[in-house]
């Protein structure tokens, strides 16, 4: 039965959708943190999606390949009373954009939502076949 | 007899089976939104219909006859309607060409019209059944 892949695909982007939105929490969580465990100030992080086949069928899921380091350089601060500060005062931050992540935010919430209305429209669907010919 | 209540559903049948596919296309669409690279597919129903109607009783499916061990088998095809790339209103960056009003907009319509042919459906069997029961 076709329409049970619905399930497969959508449950796969909201996991996928799920995992986006950590990664964005956890940018936002450390977007001060000056200081890691290797010394280094935080890197932001995203989540890289890519389309995967579902089996025996025409439908397509989603899933994160890869979860990649920003490249930005990190943002300089001149701050020169910070412990962290190098000779000429400025302390580098995280590369987090809070802004470009809260667009982020806010587009996986919106994705998620959507996917589970496709959820539901398949639920629906298939509960009144169910009742095909009572 | 029972063939000629085979006959009466068919349409009905057929309408239903292409419906569940074309679901399951447009929730792939709509999971696959923001994967980079990812084409949004759908299948031209009427072609898809016309092709079920076509078949002779009995007959489910007709995939493609392979007439060499080395034939390959047509990815996705489904009723022998293979799904087609849409064509892009709008390009954005990341290639991705998943418009989500059009997605969101086909795949209403397309549950809607699923329950309306399961309606008709239902009718045809309670007809069939004051019919025999008189």
């Amino acid at each position: 039965m076709s329409l049970f892949n619905i399930f497969n695909v959508a449950g796969s982007a909201m996991s996928a959708q799920a995992q986006r939105l950590n990664v964005v929490s956890s940018n936002l969580a450390n977007a001060d943190s000056v200081t890691s465990s290797n010394g280094q100030p935080y890197k932001a992080k995203q989540v890289v999606f890519s389309a995967v086949p579902v089996a025996d069928s025409v439908s397509t899921g989603v899933k994160v390949s890869e979860v990649v380091e920003d490249a930005n350089p990190p943002k300089m601060m001149y701050d020169p009373k910070h412990p962290l500060a190098d000779e000429k005062g400025y302390v580098a931050m995280p590369n987090v954009n809070v802004v470009e992540e809260m667009v982020n935010m806010i587009s996986a919430s919106r994705s998620y939502q959507t996917n589970v209305e496709t959820m539901n429209a398949a639920k629906t669907m298939l509960l009144k076949t169910l009742t095909l010919g009572q | 007899m029972v063939g000629k209540i085979d006959d009466f559903m068919r349409f009905h049948e057929a309408a239903l089976s292409i419906r569940g596919q074309r679901q399951q296309l447009l929730a792939s669409n709509i999971a696959n939104a923001d994967t980079p690279n990812y084409k949004a597919r759908d299948i031209d129903f009427s072609a898809a219909m016309n092709h079920a109607l076509s078949l002779k009783g009995g007959q489910i499916s007709a995939d493609l006859a392979k007439t060499s061990a080395t034939h390959l088998d047509v990815q996705g095809a489904q009723n022998g309607v293979s799904p087609l790339y849409r064509t892009i209103a709008q390009g954005s960056v990341d290639g991705n060409t998943v418009d989500m009003d059009v997605e969101r907009n086909q795949f209403t319509d397309n549950s809607l019209r699923y329950e309306a042919s399961l309606t008709i459906l239902n009718m045809q069997i309670r007809n069939m059944l004051a019919a025999i029961q008189g």
